[in-house]
């Protein structure tokens, strides 16, 4: 019971502290300067990258969450693994919205057919592969499932390099990595945005893992009386 | 989770539905010259703070969603165990 309780308020001190950053962002971002030939609409990049880094993290976790549940058979870290391929998706189709929003005024069209979108894409679906299987597989689908993120995990540094490797319209990975030096101005709100995310993320990663720890709770009441 | 699934099959329905149009709407014929952004037809000088103000408030919406779904399940399952808690308790001054 205190374990709950300190589990809650851990949950509800994260979630205060990502969603407080989260309304301050706005404020850091109006400040930051304008970018020469983007003009306003860069700002969009202050939520759309950190939604992409948060949204990689989610599938690393759910991918290597998968493969010790596959290995090793822990169902603790099956439902890791399901509470971070949900998020997977929820940071994944943040980071799908904003950036054709970004598109249509930067390149004048929502989308393009080019090797990160498209890879992106893919990665989002297979992430909402892996939720459908859980909902809808059956018994063993849980196993099923490990595979398709393990497989998912495997498409990330593929979308990150794509831009590097192949020819592409859209922002290299230099950009961010050279902002501190570039643009200082726009490194400090980035950083900000990408600290609220990833409070936020382990904020909703920690109720989702203990909403799936408390659904096998109940299963195993349901069980014990049963069996009485 | 019946929730997060309906909206995954949505999100996915809405990408199937959108890549179609997007695939019909994709050659453009090239621009030939430099033309001044305030000569451009009144359909192309679109406005960014739209956009930026709908990117925010989707991430918004979508973050605080996410939120209320976890509370709303998390309920659900804490109203369950206490009932299954009630229903052993009483199984055992029964017996």
């Amino acid at each position: 019971m205190i374990c709950m309780m300190q589990s809650q308020r851990m949950f509800a001190a994260l979630s205060v502290a990502g969603l407080v950053m989260f309304a301050a962002a706005p404020l850091l971002i109006a400040q930051a300067p304008y970018e020469s030939t983007m003009g306003l609409i860069q700002k969009i990049f202050y939520f759309h990258v950190p939604g992409w880094i948060v949204m990689f993290l989610a599938v690393f976790i759910a991918g290597i969450a998968s493969a010790i549940h596959l290995f090793r058979n822990r169902p603790a870290a099956d439902r890791l693994a399901l509470a971070a391929a949900e998020l997977a998706v929820v940071f994944g189709l943040i980071g799908l919205v904003t950036g054709p929003l970004w598109a249509i005024k930067a390149w004048g069209v929502w989308w393009q057919w080019e090797p990160r979108l498209t890879m992106s894409l893919i990665l989002e679906l297979t992430m909402c592969a892996y939720l459908l299987l859980r909902r809808y597989g059956g018994p063993g689908s849980d196993k099923l499932a490990a595979g398709v993120a393990i497989f998912a995990m495997a498409n990330v540094p593929f979308v990150y390099l794509s831009v590097n490797i192949w020819r592409t319209i859209h922002p290299a990975t230099s950009v961010v990595p050279q902002l501190a030096g570039s643009a200082p101005g726009m490194f400090g709100p980035f950083v900000w945005c990408a600290v609220a995310f990833l409070v936020l993320f382990t904020a909703m990663m920690a109720a989702r893992t203990r909403l799936e720890a408390q659904r096998a709770h109940v299963e195993r009441l349901h069980l014990a009386l049963e069996e009485r | 989770m019946n929730g997060v699934m309906r909206a995954a099959t949505a999100v996915i329905l809405v990408l199937v539905m959108a890549a179609a149009g997007v695939h019909g709407a994709q050659p453009q014929p090239p621009q030939e010259e430099f033309v001044p952004i305030d000569e451009l037809p009144p359909g192309d000088q679109m406005p960014a703070a739209p956009l930026l103000i709908a990117a925010y408030a989707i991430v918004w919406a979508v973050v605080f969603g996410y939120l209320w779904s976890i509370w709303r399940r998390l309920s659900t399952v804490e109203r369950e165990m206490q009932e299954l808690a009630r229903r052993a308790d009483a199984g055992e001054q029964d017996s």
